[in-house]
């Protein structure tokens, strides 16, 4: 990926798609919690791979994430994210009458398999966006989840890129509970393989110059 | 005082006695250390990928990949005043950080990255004197020049020296 080809359309393109995307996965986030969730305008970001973990508080932040590749017309991957005791709240909040434990090492299947349901229908809710606006032919994967490291496991969707660049282009969905604004939940990461840019591009009407 | 000399991924850097060095979320990745005990002089390498003929740039990035992060580090060592003879290895890192039902290569990454780290140090004749590596856990690893001790941190497994 050239990133001196990237012009500033291009950055607006891929905003609306973090825009769309992730609004509907807000949506069902609201849905499924019965309250009102409000999320971020989206950032568009060629950073560093260090940079990349700086999003979520450091590469050393424990976070709660479900992970999936895409594939199909333009693979890539998505990550969502968020702090274990923003998880811990969401999960209790759907399996109620439960008390939901992260991070000690006893946490029960039933609350890592909701973590990944939740991860599945709005990662899901995402990608469905993404395709119908783009025409793109785009599938998730079966999602898998992890309860570690922020950097640790960011770095898992950056191989694809690390053999062409240094950078990635990172489009980063920050939401937040709107009875606490100040306070972001949680993030959506897509991050496209390198190839897949002038894919998205050409099916939106701004081909990168040849 | 003493001082905390970071690597970041993808990259290398040496340390020399007050200070140790570290690196943070190790996934998939292997942060590699050698160290020559007798002069106190060690570098770390934190290495995403195997091997750099999967690298697509014009300009490589040696820290990215095993087989040059290894040979750049040894180099720089040796050009600091390092003996070649007696360097020695530590390695931490490749994890899965994901289980998938369908394991493609890629998926693979962490596993392939310790085979090529060790392949790479016997080719150069380096011992690896201890190791913590697989697993599905993030490490963030930090060296002692001073004593040769590593520590390694994992959220779900505790704090371990080697």
């Amino acid at each position: 990926m050239d990133f001196l080809r990237i012009q500033p359309i291009h950055l607006d393109v891929l905003r609306e798609i973090g825009n769309i995307g992730a609004g509907h996965a807000a949506t069902a986030l609201s849905t499924m919690l019965n309250k009102a969730v409000d999320m971020k305008v989206p950032s568009v970001n060629v950073t560093s791979f260090e940079e990349i973990s700086e999003m979520v508080g450091g590469a050393e932040n424990v976070v709660a994430s479900v992970f999936l590749r895409i594939v199909g017309d333009a693979p890539g991957c998505m990550f969502f994210m968020l702090p274990v005791d923003q998880a811990e709240r969401l999960l209790e909040d759907l399996l109620v009458g439960q008390t939901v434990q992260l991070t000690n090492g006893d946490e029960s299947d039933i609350s890592l398999s909701a973590l990944q349901e939740v991860g599945n229908i709005l990662s899901g809710s995402y990608l469905t966006s993404f395709s119908d606006f783009t025409g793109l032919n785009l599938q998730p994967s079966v999602p898998a989840t992890s309860i570690d490291m922020a950097g640790a496991i960011l770095s898992f969707g950056l191989f694809e890129v690390s053999t062409v660049s240094d950078y990635a282009i990172v489009i980063d969905t920050a939401f937040t509970d709107i009875e606490r604004q100040d306070e972001v939940k949680g993030h959506f990461f897509l991050l496209p393989d390198p190839l897949s840019f002038s894919k998205i591009f050409h099916a939106l009407g701004v081909p990168l110059d040849e | 005082m003493s001082e905390i000399i970071k690597v970041g991924i993808a990259d290398i850097n040496l340390v020399s006695p007050p200070n140790t060095i570290r690196t943070t979320g190790l996934g998939s990745c292997v942060g590699v250390i050698l160290f020559d005990q007798v002069k106190k002089i060690a570098g770390m390498a934190h290495i995403m990928l195997p091997d750099s003929s999967l690298s697509k740039t014009p300009t490589l990035n040696e820290g990215k990949y095993a087989d040059t992060a290894i040979r750049s580090l040894y180099d720089m060592l040796i050009k600091r005043g390092a003996n070649g003879k007696t360097l020695k290895a530590k390695i931490a890192g490749g994890a899965q950080m994901f289980k998938f039902t369908s394991g493609s290569e890629m998926m693979r990454i962490g596993p392939r990255n310790v085979e090529r780290v060790k392949e790479e140090l016997s080719a150069l004749k380096i011992p690896l004197l201890a190791s913590d590596v697989g697993g599905s856990s993030g490490r963030t690893i930090e060296f002692n020049p001073e004593n040769t001790l590593l520590t390694i941190k994992t959220v779900n497994a505790g704090t371990k020296v080697i």
